[in-house]
């Protein structure tokens, strides 16, 4: 078992998911209660990762990391190297590539809201600011915890974004997937068959834990 | 009014009105729908003018009441309008003056209640009290638990309340901001009876000492007469009575009103006689096709027509009277032979079908059903007091 690349790939996943929790309850706000007539365009955006072919996304990040565009020369200029076949490039391209599973439970739970008492928050004075914190994201409580948990497992087992922006560099982007790749292609199966084991089992156990919440089976942390 | 002085208009209302409102909103269709049909157009346009304490806002469902409520708190744009409470002007669509909901001051229960239900019972009533410190919020919620008679309920959760409780909750959670003026959406429409009455002395009694308009929405005729109140009836999105229950519901002029009040009974009725020294005149009730009677003469009370004129004539199921055999020495000076058509059983009450060249709808209590023996076929009697006739304004198209 490859260790090193374990602790990379949760290391990924974590930041990945976080980062997601942070950008997706503002867009998935957005994309709930906007009463803009184009928002089925940025839904429609956000939904692309679900489609594209990972070598797709992982070609115009590697383009965008490059010199030749605005976003690499300013990142390029700010830190001193690119982002390609870096950590923080593998995060970019995570954070992308994990968008839909982090925004689509969280625009769910949104819409599962009773307007209600989104109107009755605001009638007795709450802006809608503090409607979000006070109101909407306590009632939303499982769909954060399903946004959290499926970005992470869909980072934890993601293979072509990786191999495109990250390159194969061990301790630096070599994550469980990749790691897998390898040892098949060396044709280390006894090997690949551990590390596979890993990932199956890591994934399974999150799916189950948010199928769990999602039908209330543990009103509280399952372990409790 | 000053450009300058955004939100104020300086002065009450001429009348002495605490709350103005004028309201002019179109709904084309649902969004998203592009079949709009007739139905889902809909035009809301209202002007009233409220004083201190309880006004009823009357109407069936999809009249109106929700929308008008939502234009005055905020949740809903109008196209048009303007609306003042006490010195504040909230919406003016001329002036471009749009207070947010969360500055309004105004007090909102909803039909739906709307507790939240990820907190307390204590939390929920806190909620509107943000901006005070906490020592004084506690009073507060302490002061509005204790006059609710709900502190016991102050660790519980939303869910965890019957019908009764949840409603003082909704209540004391919009009480307790102190608003300038309370909208109430069908707040004890699940409720029974006596629990209705002890909340309205609540909030009456709550009032007594603040004088806030309170504006009470009910589609239930039954909630309007116990009441009491002044009442505005709103159909289809316009008004079209304001007055004391009893002039209002009682005698209503216009015929939609007519409907909500309860008249079963609306014929189109042609003018044939008037009666000066008796103080009546003779319509002629015309059955709506003419296949489906010959047709009746009643005394109406005497109005200012001409003979021949076209009326149009309501009679509450619950006024007329049903004799089995022909009575004699009566007031009434309606009184007409027909057969009964058909019954129907309702909750506790019974309607009867009677066919008399044309066919009257006529309400009675089981008992009085058993002790008549009425079955179809019956040849009956109906008395229908002279009073008991209605003129009424046909309704407008």
């Amino acid at each position: 078992m490859n260790w090193e690349a374990l602790a990379l790939t949760l290391r990924l996943s974590l930041f990945t998911a976080a980062a997601l929790l942070v950008l997706g309850l503002p867009l998935a706000y957005w994309i709930a209660f906007s009463q803009r007539r184009w928002k089925f365009v940025l839904q429609a955006a956000t939904s692309l990762p679900l489609v594209m072919p990972p070598t797709v996304l992982g070609f115009y990040l590697l383009v965008a990391f490059g010199s030749s565009s605005p976003l690499g020369r300013l990142w390029t200029a700010w830190t001193g190297h690119t982002l390609a076949f870096t950590f923080a490039g593998l995060v970019v391209g995570s954070i992308l590539y994990s968008l839909p599973f982090a925004v689509q439970p969280l625009v769910n739970s949104f819409l599962a809201i009773d307007p209600k008492l989104i109107d009755a928050s605001r009638v007795l004075g709450a802006s809608r600011l503090a409607t979000f914190f006070r109101v909407i994201l306590p009632l939303s409580a499982s769909g954060a915890a399903t946004a959290v948990a499926l970005s992470f497992a869909h980072t934890f087992g993601e293979f072509g974004v990786v191999l495109m922006v990250g390159g194969d560099i061990p301790g630096v982007t070599r994550t469980v997937s990749i790691g897998v790749f390898d040892l098949v292609e060396a044709g280390n199966y006894a090997a690949a068959n551990t590390t596979s084991l890993v990932l199956l089992g890591v994934s399974f156990a999150i799916l189950v834990m948010v199928y769990g919440w999602n039908r209330g089976a543990w009103p509280r942390a399952p372990w409790a | 009014m000053a450009a300058g002085a955004v939100g104020m208009s300086g002065s009450g209302g001429e009348d002495g009105s605490v709350l103005d409102v004028f309201v002019r909103k179109r709904f084309s269709a649902t969004a998203g729908s592009p079949a709009a049909t007739q139905e889902t157009r809909f035009a809301l346009d209202v002007r009233f003018a409220l004083p201190a304490g309880v006004t009823i806002l009357f109407g069936s469902s999809g009249a109106g009441k929700t929308t008008t409520l939502g234009a005055i708190a905020g949740l809903v744009a109008p196209d048009e309008g303007r609306i003042r409470l006490n010195d504040r002007v909230l919406y003016d669509s001329k002036a471009g003056i749009d207070v947010d909901v969360s500055r309004r001051s105004v007090g909102y229960v909803f039909q739906e209640l709307a507790l939240f239900p990820h907190l307390s019972v204590e939390r929920n009533i806190g909620y509107g009290l943000r901006r005070l410190a906490k020592p004084e919020r506690q009073r507060r919620t302490g002061e509005i638990l204790e006059s609710f008679r709900i502190g016991a309920l102050r660790r519980r959760l939303a869910a965890e309340l019957s019908g009764g409780e949840r409603q003082r909750v909704a209540l004391a959670r919009a009480l307790v901001t102190r608003p300038a003026l309370l909208l109430l959406d069908e707040p004890l429409a699940a409720l029974d009876a006596p629990i209705k009455g002890r909340l309205i002395d609540d909030l009456r009694a709550w009032n007594r000492a603040r004088a806030i308009p309170i504006l009470y929405v009910t589609h239930s005729r039954e909630e309007v007469l116990a009441l009491g109140e002044r009442v505005l009836v709103l159909e289809a999105g316009r008004l079209l009575a304001d007055g004391l229950p009893q002039e209002v519901l009682g005698a209503p002029r216009s015929e939609t009103v007519a409907q909500l009040a309860g008249f079963e009974n609306i014929f189109d009725a042609q003018v044939v006689a008037l009666h000066e020294d008796s103080g009546t005149m003779t319509c002629r009730l015309v059955p709506p096709e003419p296949a489906a009677g010959r047709g009746v003469d009643l005394e109406a009370p005497l109005a200012r027509l001409d003979s021949g004129a076209a009326v149009r004539v309501g009679i509450r199921a619950g006024d007329i009277l049903l004799a089995t055999e022909e009575p004699r020495g009566l007031s009434a000076r309606n009184v007409l032979r027909g057969a009964v058509a058909g019954i129907e059983e309702r909750d506790c009450q019974v309607l009867a079908r009677v066919d008399c060249g044309i066919t009257f709808s006529v309400l009675l209590t089981p008992g009085a059903r058993r002790a008549l023996g009425l079955v179809p076929g019956l040849p009956v009697w109906l008395i229908v007091k002279t009073h008991s006739c209605h003129l009424l304004r046909p309704a407008e198209r």
